[in-house]
């Protein structure tokens, strides 16, 4: 077993306030630079540069976690992983059709560019992608894991777009694979404050929108290799997997 | 002033709650925040919101709000309803927008 480095939460140029330098050639070359072992790639309700991270990753050593940071109906932030390209194009489907659709002012909030590995633009995205799908938080878990993906409730103690900021507290009963918590915060002052949250797994990530971010703070995951498969047991505490914040 | 008072008054819709339709409305608050209502509204108040996550109960509950009251025709989750149901915390519906039905309820409120 081995301590792998993970950003899991990490905007591209597609995500309308993503930096132009967050193509995914550069957040791979800035991630295999800053030994990030497992990326999460994470753009507002949309998951379209994923493949091409993965691809990208191999190559440079970097494994990529594919997934989109959703907004919920109650506004709350949630990231949302995927194994495979085929569950990732499913779970695309369903934001193409639950995005409640606002057009994008990219004077007011930003380009939302598809781009290439050379980081050639291939697509404008025209809908807003920082809107929010017309799905509650508990449906977006529930489909998630349907398609046996991760389901975790992004910066939950953020005082906005948050579960604890617009749900008041984490919903009991909550079905999620983990709790990301900010990166100000420890998990012991955590949960000091919310002691009844003790039974999650917590992941601190940078939320990066700019290179320099990347890695500003990683997680460490205990696992045998880098695959989903691995990451999940890790995320559930399996067989010895674990999940350390530093 | 009750809130079955303010049921008849605003033809609004019950969705769940019927035993507490007796509680003594004393204000209203809005927001669609919930850590918001948590840390500002009082006790007795009507609470206007679209916010319709099972949540929703827990708060108005531990703030011993009277009534949760949803705009725009949005009828609460299954197991808000349900939730509230169990809890006797009347859940009330109305097809107006937020703005116009807090102005119904402050001008009704302020008439008794």
């Amino acid at each position: 077993m081995k301590d792998y480095r993970a950003d899991l939460h990490i905007h591209s140029v597609l995500s309308p306030c993503g930096d132009l330098d967050m193509s995914p050639r550069n957040i791979i070359r800035y991630a295999a630079g800053r030994k990030i072992d497992i990326l999460g790639i994470t753009d507002h309700n949309t998951t379209r540069h994923g493949p091409l991270m993965r691809k990208l990753g191999k190559e440079q050593g970097v494994f990529v976690l594919t997934g989109a940071e959703v907004t919920s109906r109650e506004e709350v932030h949630c990231l949302a992983f995927f194994e495979t390209d085929e569950q990732l194009a499913s779970f695309q489907e369903y934001l193409d059709k639950e995005l409640i659709p606002f057009k994008n002012d990219p004077g007011r909030f930003g380009h939302q560019v598809v781009v290439d590995k050379d980081d050639n633009i291939l697509d404008e995205v025209e809908n807003l992608l920082v809107y929010s799908i017309d799905q509650g938080i508990d449906q977006i878990g529930e489909k998630v894991h349907s398609l046996n993906g991760l389901f975790i409730p992004a910066h939950v103690n953020r005082s906005v777009n948050s579960l604890i900021s617009q749900l008041g507290f984490v919903p009991a009963g909550i079905y999620a694979d983990a709790l990301e918590i900010s990166r100000h915060v420890g998990r012991k002052e955590f949960l000091d404050k919310y002691p009844d949250l003790s039974h999650f797994t917590f992941i601190q990530s940078s939320d990066a929108h700019f290179p320099g971010d990347i890695g500003r703070v990683v997680t460490l995951f205990r696992i045998n290799d880098l695959s989903f498969g691995e990451i999940k047991m890790a995320l559930s505490g399996e067989k010895g997997r674990r999940v350390v914040l530093q | 002033m009750t809130v079955r008072d303010l049921v008849n008054e605003l033809g609004l819709k019950v969705f769940s709650g019927e035993k507490g339709l007796d509680r003594q409305v004393n204000g209203g608050y809005v927001s669609d925040l919930l850590s918001d209502v948590m840390g500002n509204a009082g006790e007795g108040m009507v609470w206007i919101t679209l916010q319709t996550h099972r949540n929703v109960t827990a708060v108005a509950s531990l703030k011993d709000l009277s009534a949760v009251l949803l705009v725009k025709g949005l009828k609460p989750d299954e197991d808000m309803a349900q939730q509230a149901g169990e809890e006797g915390l009347p859940v009330l519906g109305t097809d107006l927008q937020a703005f116009e039905i807090a102005g119904k309820l402050y001008s009704l409120l302020n008439l008794t």
